[in-house]
């Protein structure tokens, strides 16, 4: 790409172009929960001054507010993760039938391979079942121009829009120019209850409207430049979306390329002429067959993938495989094995509740990992705030076993407080603790309403975990810093033996957020009868190397917890010099 | 340069591997470059596997090379070293040596061997020298001179090799 007059060379990742873009957009307000690979597109956005960003405590939340915004007449935005559109999904669905004010998008970040999610569901299949018109940008050159295109779709064809980013897109970085100029979009607040109250009577003619407005989408679909036909010989032929079209142009750069970065509504007829201008079509997509059941709708013969690609991400040579019409060998994971890190409040927390011998709910957050060996203390994770109501269903039936849940602050703020009221108002009983470490750390050390402070960073109204419990029925409310093990066991016992529902809050920061550093500890050789304990709390700053257990003094904190359990005293902080 | 140029950075969380490859992106978007850079970050943020490509060139399509095609390979670990060697393409630059020389001229300074090792691979690219410093000087925040006195240091290590 080549400067312009007015531009400015920048390099940025997908997020932050999609934010930049945004800003140049005329975008006003823009709400979303943080969800990896999503979480910087509302971070950057909040460095614009002139508009407003910030967290919300769910997705569906988010996107609610910023569709107030759009009906007020701003231009609005609402960013998540796929999973995260799930929560959203009821928004979603009834206000692509009444249709927008303002320009109104969607932007989800899928996660092909799952870096860091619980399942690769495929916002696209989303787009075709909501009605929903979706754009694929494969780059974070795209992202800028996408997004404010995407805008322009909404408004014209009175339409939420979807843009669907994959990790790959959203934290790659790339080179290019963008203008440094703000639109502005005002419009009246749209008082129209035909439009926006959505009884039966009401909505069954938004329903025939939006299949109008479908229709007009799809000639759009058929001429807009975002569905782009590049033909380089008649051979072979590629039909691509998002990061696969750079994927296979990488291996295949002399074909020819059919890139769909508008692929609801389907463009059958540009796909039914690029097909007869190649003698060979392949289509290049990751995730679902998407595109590939489209084409084949039509009666249009493409070679496709094996079922086995429907899983994991692709690369260069993944879509050579695919070509070469081989399976999809599923590759041993080689990176490290993911920790808790050195001084996390979790680790004592879970090595207490292991002791309790009770089956224990999980949920969402950093304290997943608490499944794995040795900690091994939780066993079940399935998606945000499930871990009461699992708790809840099991006492129904296992009475005379013990079931904890844990949940993290931001979790139970997200969907974990519905399942509490839900649990007191049947009747549960047992102990629920909620693991308190004062910030949304998985996705990064985000703020919440129990942190009393915004996505800027400024203060606001503190919300009081335990005042909500409190409130909410339950009947025993403590506070407790996990690191006080003995006290933390006591109470857990005193806890499991009542009949009464308990919240134990489990209170102590995220390392990452407290970056005060004690002293480190150290082990005394002398001292040390290798009996091993240490080494189950799986602490990345505690080895064993030839028989030596060792403490990295650099990783090392200095918590204590290996002091505190070490039955022969062989670890021993080292003296401030 | 008609092809795509690859460096691969990897390592472990805490090490700078990001913001190694991260300066080395801008100095080639210095140099006039097109370049794209992938991440993939651990779930546990500190001492998880980090590895970060570097692709530049004329226009450069995939942020991820195919396999075994890297041209040159930056390790900031030995313990990772292993993991991702086999990306290093037969004709390719393994920069692995001067991890050694680096832990010898930081000392205990241990947060300089990132810029050290850019040094190092800086003699390997085709971008100036005052590019690398001003890509130094925007992305870091603090210790500005120690760290290109470090990439200096590093950087006619290299050269003497040659």
């Amino acid at each position: 790409m080549k400067k312009r007059e007015h531009q400015q060379q920048v390099f940025l990742s997908g997020n932050e172009a999609i934010a930049f873009g945004a800003w140049a957009a005329g975008v006003c307000f823009a709400s979303a929960y943080p969800g990896t690979p999503s979480t910087e597109i509302l971070e950057t956005l909040s460095k614009f001054s002139e508009l407003e960003a910030q967290w919300a405590v769910n997705e569906k939340v988010a996107y609610e507010s910023a569709f107030g915004v759009c009906i007020a007449g701003k231009r609005a935005l609402t960013a998540c993760k796929h999973v995260g559109l799930n929560v959203a999904m009821d928004p979603l669905m009834t206000t692509v039938y009444s249709g927008v004010n303002a320009g109104f998008v969607v932007v989800v970040a899928d996660d092909p391979g799952m870096h860091s999610s619980q399942n690769e569901q495929d916002t696209r299949l989303v787009a075709s079942y909501a009605k929903i018109p979706l754009l694929e940008p494969a780059s974070p050159s795209q992202c800028y121009l996408f997004i404010q295109q995407a805008f322009n779709i909404s408004e014209k064809f009175d339409i939420p829009v979807l843009l669907r980013i994959t990790t790959r897109v959203s934290h790659t970085k790339e080179s290019f120019y963008i203008d440094r100029k703000r639109e502005n979009v005002s419009k009246k607040r749209d008082k129209n209850p035909k439009k926006y109250v959505m009884i039966p009577g009401h909505a069954r003619l938004r329903h025939l409207d939006l299949e109008k407005r479908l229709l007009k989408l799809e000639k759009f679909s058929e001429k807009t430049a975002f569905n782009k036909e590049e033909i380089n010989n008649t051979k072979t032929g590629f039909i691509t979306s998002g990061v696969s079209d750079m994927y296979a142009r990488e291996v295949y750069p002399d074909a020819s390329f059919l890139t769909l970065g508008m692929s609801f509504p389907f463009p059958a007829e540009k796909v039914k002429n690029f097909a007869k201008k190649v003698k060979k079509l392949y289509v290049i997509e990751e995730l679902e067959p998407f595109i590939e059941n489209k084409i084949k709708q039509e009666g249009i013969k493409v070679i496709g993938k094996d079922a086995s690609w429907y899983c994991g991400e692709l690369s260069p040579s993944a879509v050579k495989k695919i070509v070469q019409l081989k399976p999809n060998e599923s590759k041993t994971i080689k990176a490290r094995r993911p920790l808790l890190c050195a001084g996390c409040p979790h680790r004592p927390t879970f090595y207490s509740l292991k002791k309790t011998g009770a089956y224990i709910t999980g949920d969402i957050g950093c304290y997943t990992l608490g499944a794995l060996e040795p900690l091994a203390a939780l066993h079940t994770q399935i998606c945000m705030g499930a871990s009461i109501p699992f708790f809840e269903g099991m006492g129904k039936i296992c009475k005379n076993e013990k079931t904890i849940a844990v949940i993290g602050d931001s979790t139970f703020i997200h969907t974990g407080i519905n399942g509490l009221i839900s649990a007191v108002y049947n009747g549960a009983k047992g102990v629920i603790v909620i693991m308190d470490n004062s910030i949304t750390a998985m996705t990064g050390g985000q703020q919440n309403p129990a942190t009393g402070i915004t996505l800027q960073g400024k203060q606001t109204k503190k919300l009081s975990i335990e005042a909500i419990c409190k409130a909410l029925g339950v009947d025993n409310v403590d506070v407790i810093d996990p690191y006080h093990t003995k006290a933390f066991q006591e109470l857990l016992k005193v806890r499991l033996k009542e009949a009464k529902l308990s919240v134990i809050i489990a209170r102590s920061p995220c390392k990452m957020i407290d970056r005060t550093k004690k002293s480190p500890f150290q082990i005394n050789i002398e001292k040390c009868k290798k009996c091993g304990q240490c080494l189950l709390l799986d602490c990345p700053a505690i080895t064993k190397q030839e028989d030596i257990i060792k403490i990295d003094e650099n990783l090392c904190v200095g918590c204590g917890l290996c002091a505190q359990l070490c039955k022969f005293k062989a670890i021993e902080q080292r003296k401030k010099t | 340069m008609k092809k795509t140029f690859t460096i691969l950075f990897y390592g472990i969380g805490g090490q700078g591997v990001l913001t190694a490859s991260e300066i080395c992106a801008l100095a080639c978007m210095n140099e006039g470059f097109h370049v794209k850079k992938s991440e993939v970050k651990g779930m546990a943020q500190r001492g998880g596997s980090v590895e970060s490509y570097v692709r530049f060139g004329k226009n450069v399509y995939a942020p991820l090379p195919e396999d075994e095609t890297t041209d040159i390979l930056v390790c900031l670990s030995t313990e990772e070293y292993l993991r991702m060697k086999n990306q290093l393409k037969a004709t390719g630059k393994d920069l692995f040596s001067y991890l050694d020389s680096a832990d010898k001229a930081v000392g205990d300074r241990k947060i300089f061997i990132n810029t050290y090792i850019l040094g190092a691979l800086s003699v390997f690219l085709p971008v100036k020298e005052e590019n690398w410093l001003k890509a130094l000087d925007d992305k870091l925040k603090k210790a500005k001179e120690e760290n290109k006195q470090f990439f200096l240091m590093g950087r006619k290590k290299a050269q003497n090799d040659i």
